[in-house]
């Protein structure tokens, strides 16, 4: 674990070991229940949770690097701490994701800060280890960029869907990819989400504390408005009628589009049988070998894998993508069509 | 295909097995790989795990396989089902073939044999006699092919030393015993990415994927500044050899650049990325649980070797991977088209019984343009 400053911990309070911090500042968790002075906390905190699960980004109290005054550190520290308690008395997994997020890109707002910094090497270094500490990432300073090993930096790019974030899209020299320090960081978005979810997710949920059960009654209900329903029109993605239609002509449809076509469907809930005819057609068409590969794949063959459909950005790789509007960003053929309500 | 072909074949596939061990040997890590065998008129048996080049020749000797295959990948337990193998690493592999290349040349080489009536012609779409659409096709060898695959293997390689930091002697070229390259990597900081990412590097490879911004297009208000320079290194710099043609060239093609707009501008890239991005089959790249021709076997598609190039200009598949013997057989040809091994030409056949050496009867016998009569 990485020597933190005070200053840091506020900056990057998931850092710090929780149980340990309190016991060090002298104080229970009960206590912020029933101290009025504490209690402030605890609405804090929730505060915290309440504009995490708006989509916004919590606005601390740090100016700058600092806090406007020696006691606001701990106060940041103690309001994302408490902010989990709520959350684990809670137990509601969709503010805990969002949270997640929210005080990811927080973070990832001081990161990148600190990378950046030319006048002060130290905090450029806390932020490099942090990068390598957490996820393994080596980045080195190159002119005005930071460079990563290329494969380090698929790991993570292939998380992204959007263009710019496609290695072709790089700068990429001698096994290297060239990233602004904003990149750098973006590029460790999801996990830093991830490790933060992870971190209050493997949190021990403590028994209800006296003071906290009116937040956490506002966080339940709060929940309640993410509840999504969707409804499907039923109607087939371009490649998947692409691949059809290829069929229905007679045509060859190769390997990689017989695989997506026949995991659409399946996953579209339609049984070998009724899918086995749709290939009568091809050109080197043999029931018994279809009716072997349709069960491979539905996973009633062999070794019980179930495959699934192969996402967009494959299939766009295999020249298999014919996307139109209505495709509208999905990242999988079996999204297509539907919609929230 | 019929049990005297069959016969023969096995015949001369085990002859080359015994005599050409110096050839077939065990790749490095060879108790962590998977092998898998492939006998004629018969379906694969793969998820075998083989110690050494003893036990290898043992298993040839007594399987007298058509094909022979083994895993990039290596794996804690070869031998087990795929999800209980245990997957460690896999060297990049990159299989170029010529059948993908549209190349003009293919219809003057490529034979149409009807699943239905058997009937071989030159016709591509559909049967000469039936009129059926069931049709295999073959294709015969071909200089043009050849050397078109061969630009792919060095574009690639230039991609992969240049951009990728991987070293010449650590990319090794195989002739793959048909109509094209199987081009491995050892020793890179890829050997432990998965198939997503692996595919990412495909896209890469082929140039697929590139947005006008990459290249300092913009929507609005494009920068001149910001269009790539000719000396410039990876994909810029290749863009820029490619579209300018000349260092005196680029001012006046960025203005035509810029006043064709953005969308002409995607047209641009997605039309020079057949002619700039290396031509390799992306499905085989990002599979990761692959096994692949063994070096030094033969593949039952053609009768020839699948063997490492050396000196890939210089090389021609067509004697240097040829190494069945000269003993003369009598067979039943029907191969509308000529075709050239070790340096003598055989053919056109129109069902004519020819007396003619192993190599080239093995050879139409796999492509089932002959019988044995």
């Amino acid at each position: 674990m990485l020597a933190l400053g005070q200053d840091e911990i506020a900056k990057y309070p998931f850092l710090a070991d929780a149980g340990q911090y309190l016991k060090d500042k002298g104080f229970t968790l009960e206590q912020f229940g029933t101290d009025p002075d504490l209690k402030s906390l605890v609405e804090k905190a929730f505060n915290r949770i309440e504009v995490a699960a708006d989509g916004k980004i919590y606005h601390s109290d740090l100016i700058g690097d600092q806090a406007s005054n020696q006691a606001a550190l701990p106060r940041e520290v103690f309001s994302f701490l408490l902010a989990i308690v709520l959350l684990k008395l809670s137990g509601m997994t969709t503010l805990i994701k969002r949270f997640a997020l929210a005080e990811a890109r927080r973070a990832e707002k001081y990161l990148e800060k600190d990378l950046a910094n030319i006048s002060d090497e130290s905090k450029k270094q806390l932020a490099i280890r942090v990068i390598d500490d957490l996820f393994s990432v080596q980045i080195k300073k190159q002119d005005d960029y930071f460079v990563i090993p290329a494969s380090d930096y698929l790991k993570h790019s292939i998380n992204f869907h959007e263009r710019e974030w496609k290695l072709i899209n790089r700068h990429v020299e001698n096994g290297l990819v060239f990233l602004t320090p904003h990149e750098t960081v973006r590029l460790i978005r999801k996990e830093l989400g991830t490790y933060i979810s992870s971190k209050i997710i493997n949190a021990k949920t403590p028994p209800m504390i006296s003071g906290f059960e009116e937040s956490v009654n506002k966080l339940i209900s709060m929940s309640k408005k993410f509840t999504t329903y969707t409804v499907t029109t039923g109607e087939y993605p371009p490649c998947i009628k692409h691949a059809i239609e290829i069929l229905e002509k007679g045509e060859n449809l190769p390997h990689s589009g017989r695989f997506m076509l026949a995991t659409f469907l399946l996953s579209k809930g339609q049984s070998v049988e009724e899918i086995a005819p749709l290939f009568k057609n091809a050109p080197d068409y043999n029931e018994r070998v279809t009716l072997y590969q349709l069960n491979h794949l539905a996973g009633t063959l062999g070794s019980g894998t179930h495959y699934s459909c192969p996402s967009c950005e494959k299939l766009k790789t295999q020249n298999l993508c014919f996307a139109i509007p209505e495709c509208d960003n999905i990242i999988n053929p079996i999204q297509f069509g539907k919609k929230r309500i | 295909m019929q049990e005297n072909d069959v016969k023969f074949l096995e015949d001369s596939f085990k002859k080359y097995y015994f005599e050409h061990f110096d050839l077939i040997r065990v790749p490095n890590r060879t108790s962590e790989r998977e092998f898998g065998f492939q006998k004629f008129n018969s379906g694969m048996t793969r998820h075998i795990s083989i110690k050494d080049d003893k036990e290898l020749h043992l298993l040839l000797m007594q399987n007298i396989p058509s094909d022979v295959y083994c895993s990039n990948a290596c794996y804690s337990f070869p031998n087990l089902p795929m999800n209980e193998k245990d997957w460690k690493e896999a060297e990049l592999i990159f299989d170029i073939d010529a059948k993908d290349l549209n190349l003009e040349c293919r219809k003057n080489h490529t034979i149409s044999k009807c699943n239905e009536c058997n009937e071989i012609s030159t016709n591509s779409n559909n049967c000469s006699k039936c009129n059926s659409i069931k049709l295999e096709k073959k294709s015969l060898p071909c200089k043009n092919c050849i050397d078109a695959s061969k630009n792919e293997v060095s574009k690639l390689s230039k991609i992969l030393t240049e951009d990728l930091d991987i070293q010449q002697n650590n990319i090794h070229v195989y002739f793959s015993g048909n109509e094209g390259f199987h081009v491995y990597v050892y020793d890179s900081q890829f050997q432990q990415l998965g198939s997503r990412e692996r595919s990412e590097l495909t896209d890469y490879i082929m140039f697929n994927g590139a947005i006008p911004e990459t290249f300092g297009m913009k929507k609005f208000k494009p920068n001149r500044s910001s269009f790539p320079d000719f000396e410039e290194k990876g994909w810029r710099g290749r863009f820029s050899q490619e579209v300018y043609g000349s260092k005196s060239k680029r001012s006046k093609i960025i203005s035509e650049l810029i006043t064709n707009g953005y969308s002409s501008f995607q047209k641009t890239l997605e039309g020079i990325s057949d002619k700039i991005g290396a031509k390799i089959d992306p499905n085989v790249t990002m599979d990761i649980h692959r096994i692949f021709r063994l070096p030094g076997s033969l593949n039952s598609k053609s009768g020839l070797t699948k063997i490492l190039c050396n000196d890939l200009p210089k090389f021609d598949p067509y004697t240097e991977a040829s190494f069945l013997d000269e003993n003369s057989v009598e067979v039943m040809a029907n191969c509308p088209i000529e075709f050239k091994l070790k340096n003598r030409k055989f053919g056109p056949y129109f069902n004519d019984k020819v007396s003619i050496p192993t190599y080239a009867a093995v050879y139409m016998i796999c492509k089932k343009l002959a019988t044995i009569s």
